[in-house]
């Protein structure tokens, strides 16, 4: 167990944990931070994505020990009062389904529209291609962040 | 667990959940309604005008918290912006049904839930008729409010509230007429968005409390294994672990985190015996085949004389189709929390069937039913995965062992190779035609692995064929199966919607027009008993072909698919575009018919979901076996359908007023049979197996 002192949504936390405990679980377990979401394991879902340093990575892959000074952004921290306008665009296009896999999601197309603005709908589907949605609500999330663009400028 | 949480630089020391900004993850209708006058176990109203109505069941991303509450809002002609929609907890004595399966719940409770509103309404509007002294007939209500129009007298719900709740209640009340309502139909939004896209906890696995453990278990690598011994000394001795216990043949690793609990689990010494046969998929190949042709059969259904309608025959078709289990992978893994104190216990998880839940804990414990209460999250998919009770069951035994609160966690791979899948099931179909080309005889014999029934044998053809013979061979396996969204129809609609587009080529004949000529004799000259509505078969057939422009469009190749499931029929047509030389899915374009659309936006979608979840499978979904051990345990090896590889899916909704009936299921069996033969039409190849990605014509295929 080692004292690990990160910065969440622009606060300090620090949590006693074993160093290759993955951060998505670090934010589960330890800081109550749940809205980042477990879905596999090995980075091939995307519904624990948040940011490190703006850039969108896979939480249960990244071992606490490795996000040293990085500042994390989780989905409860990617805006103060939830009208981010990917946020915004979810509720206007009415994406969710279930919803368990959408707070990465948008972690996802936040992240990408940071780098990419305008994007083709060919880049907005080679973006969000990585991460699932069981229920199938992709046309709905493709929908989204081209509305979600529009909202950015 | 020494956890410290800081903000603005300064250190706090004992994090604790209690004190988390986060809202709860279930919350008390009765806190929420506090204050509020209950006019029935449905609706609450206060005097500051906010309206409490609760969902009684399972959300599992069907919509049915958005739904439910629009019913009574309707009759109630509520505002929906004054509306605060509640998930109840398991109560049977206000609730019957509080079950998420079957496409069931709208249409059980289409009339409870009106009837829930107009009383409230009628109550509202009495009690402001004796307050104005004028006849309540002559009283109107919309958005809220109480208007009696001649006197220009109104008032809001809530100045009426609590008189309307000391009135008794019509035991008897009038509901709307259909064509007046405004708020059913229209594109109403999920009431929990702006909670899922700020990360709110709201599911299952977001459930913590004060001193919760965490446990991670161990089940039989293999389907066919029981438990023989188990040294846990090692994982004992890792850091954060309480205990380790073990249940029947499963080996419960608990401690104060997820990832210790899921590291300590790896070094459990655990050996294992033979309790039943270790099957492999080739074992299951070997199976189907010899049971194709030497099972005993349970018939289904039988019309007429087949063998005689076969001897006659100008030509016989016949073709087999074969699936594979599948798992359900909904996203949120099952989870669950277990409480078991000496006088009660607590439940808390994502449950399809809260009330089987609390059953299996009371013969665990030994406790009476009332003394357990159940509360039911928000789940991340269910898919018929949560119908289940083994996760509760395994919660309650672990809880029970080590006298504390426990959340049983399932990984990926646990989830994965857990079992109740979709049950492997081969079908041969055979088909008769006479010398003009006319369906004569028909026969269809499923062999499933632990499938039950892998027939649907009152569904079209039957009844438009009058030479019929349905049969199925079961055979008895160590791999647990179970319901996965729309049982055995996920696969026999594609199977059938295929084996008919066979036929119909055989037959000569356009794939539309012999489903429309076959309904057509099963109206005028039924054969047997006919258990879906031929006419709103038909009705869903020309609308899809109407909207599809079918066999109209140039260098589209089009495939047909209808199927009546869960009371609800949908045809879909599959349209293929060859690009570059390789045959490509572009659409598909679905028409149904589930009588009234309560939500449009969540209807919508829910077609659109349920096609991209049954392409997804057809093309994709496959889990084999290795000694009884799943091949597949996470997706890197399962594949799931991704956003690149959908179509286009347009939506189409008859509008016949009708009582609604479920669309949870439904969209998804057609879909498969569309794509098939689509994919037919431009290859010239028929695809019998799922997944198609490993059927030959498919290779290459994009």
């Amino acid at each position: 167990m080692a004292l690990f002192k990160l910065s969440i949504n622009n606060r300090a936390y620090s949590a006693d944990v074993e160093g290759d405990t993955p951060l998505l679980w670090v934010l589960r377990d330890n800081l109550g931070l749940v809205g980042t979401k477990y879905g596999c394991g090995i980075a091939q879902c995307g519904a624990c994505t948040v940011h490190l340093d703006g850039k969108a990575v896979r939480s249960c892959v990244l071992p606490v020990s490795s996000v040293g000074k990085a500042k994390v952004t989780t989905i409860e921290g990617l805006s103060e009062k939830g009208d981010h306008p990917v946020q915004k665009a979810w509720d206007e296009v009415d994406v969710a389904q279930c919803g368990y896999c959408q707070a990465g999601q948008i972690m996802t197309a936040a992240a990408f529209l940071k780098e990419k603005p305008k994007p083709t709908e060919e880049e907005i589907v080679g973006a969000m291609s990585g991460n699932l949605c069981r229920c199938g609500t992709y046309h709905r999330i493709r929908e989204a962040v081209k509305v979600a663009a529009t909202k950015t400028n | 667990m020494k956890i410290a949480a800081a903000a603005g630089g300064g250190l706090f020391l004992g994090f604790n959940w209690s004190d988390s900004t986060a809202a709860p993850v279930v919350v008390d209708a009765q806190q929420i309604a506090a204050g509020s006058v209950k006019f029935n176990s449905y609706l609450s109203i206060s005097s500051d005008n906010s309206i409490t109505i609760v969902s009684p069941n399972p959300e599992i991303g069907q919509g049915i918290k958005t739904a439910f509450p629009m019913v009574v809002a309707e009759e109630l002609d509520a505002d929906w912006k004054l509306v605060k929609t509640v998930q109840g907890k398991l109560d049977s004595a206000q609730f019957e049904r509080q079950v998420t399966g079957g496409s069931g719940a709208v249409p059980h409770s289409w009339e409870r839930l009106r009837k829930a509103g107009a009383t409230a309404r009628f109550l509202l509007v009495n009690a402001a008729a004796a307050k104005w002294g004028v006849p309540a007939s002559e009283i109107t209500t919309a958005d809220s409010k109480l208007l009696h129009k001649a006197s220009g007298k109104s008032a809001s719900y809530g100045e009426f509230a609590e008189a309307a709740g000391k009135l008794t209640a019509p035991t008897d009340i009038k509901l709307k007429d259909e064509k007046t309502f405004r708020l059913i139909g229209q594109s109403v939004r999920n009431v929990d968005n702006k909670n899922i896209a700020t990360g709110k906890p709201l599911f299952g696995l977001d459930f913590y409390r004060e001193g919760m453990l965490f446990a991670i278990i161990q089940r039989p690598k293999a389907f066919g294994f029981k438990l023989k011994s188990v040294d846990s000394a090692a994982a004992k001795a890792m850091p954060g672990i309480v205990d380790v216990v073990t249940f029947e043949n499963s080996v419960a690793v608990v401690g104060k985190s997820t990832w210790q609990c899921k590291k300590a689990r790896e070094v459990l010494k655990i050996e294992y015996e033979k309790a039943a046969d270790l099957e492999s998929s080739e074992d299951h190949n070997r199976i189907f085949s010899n049971l194709m042709d030497n099972g005993e059969a349970t018939v289904r259904r039988k019309n007429g004389d087949v063998e005689a309608a076969f001897k006659s025959a100008a030509k016989v078709i016949k073709a087999e189709y074969q699936c594979p289990f599948l798992p359900h992978s909904p996203l949120e893994p099952m989870n669950f929390f277990a409480h078991v104190r000496e006088d009660g216990v607590e439940l808390v998880g994502p449950t399809q069937t809260p009330d089987r839940a609390r059953g299996e804990a009371a013969k665990i414990t030994g406790l009476p039913p009332e003394k357990i209460t159940v509360e039911i999250t928000r789940q991340g998919g269910g898919f018929g995965r949560r119908l289940s009770a083994d996760f509760a069951i395994e919660a309650v035994h672990v809880s029970k062992l080590v006298k504390a609160p426990v959340k049983v966690i399932w990984t990926r791979e646990d989830d994965m190779t857990g079992g109740t899948y979709r049950p492997a099931v081969r079908y041969r179909f055979e088909a008769a035609l006479d010398k003009n080309n006319e369906l004569i005889g028909y026969k269809l014999r499923g062999v499933g692995i632990n499938s039950g029934n892998p027939t649907r044998e009152d569904n079209f053809p039957s009844g438009s064929v009058d030479n019929l013979l349905i049969d199925s061979v079961e055979h008895k396996s160590a791999i647990t199966t179970g319901p996965w969204r729309a049982p055995i129809t996920n696969f026999l609609a594609y199977a059938e919607q295929s084996f008919i587009d066979e036929v119909a080529e055989a037959a000569g004949k356009d794939p539309v027009e012999f489903r429309l000529a076959l309904l057509e004799k099963a109206k005028k000259s039924p054969a047997g008993e006919v258990k879906y509505d031929v006419d709103r078969m038909i009705a869903v057939i020309k609308l899809a072909a109407e909207k599809s422009n079918w066999g109209k469009k140039k260098g589209v190749h089009q495939g047909f698919s209808v199927y009546f499931s869960h009371r609800s029929y949908v045809a879909q047509v599959g349209e293929v575009v060859v690009e570059k030389g390789k045959p490509a899915l572009k659409n598909i374009i679905a028409a149904v018919d589930c009588g009234i659309v309560i939500n449009k936006s969540g209807s919508l979608q829910q077609v659109r979901g349920g096609v991209v979840d049954g392409i997804g499978h057809a093309m994709y979904g496959n889990m084999t076996f290795k000694g009884g051990t799943p091949d597949q345990s996470n997706f890197n090896g399962f594949r799931l359908i991704r956003m690149n590889e959908i179509p286009e899916v347009d939506v189409h909704f008859v509008d016949n007023g009708i009582s609604p009936t479920g669309l949870g299921e439904p969209a998804l069996p057609p879909a498969g049979g569309a794509v098939a033969n689509a994919f037919y039409k431009a290859t010239k190849q028929r695809l019998r197996n799922q997944p198609f990605i490993n059927e030959e014509a498919f290779k290459g295929i994009s």
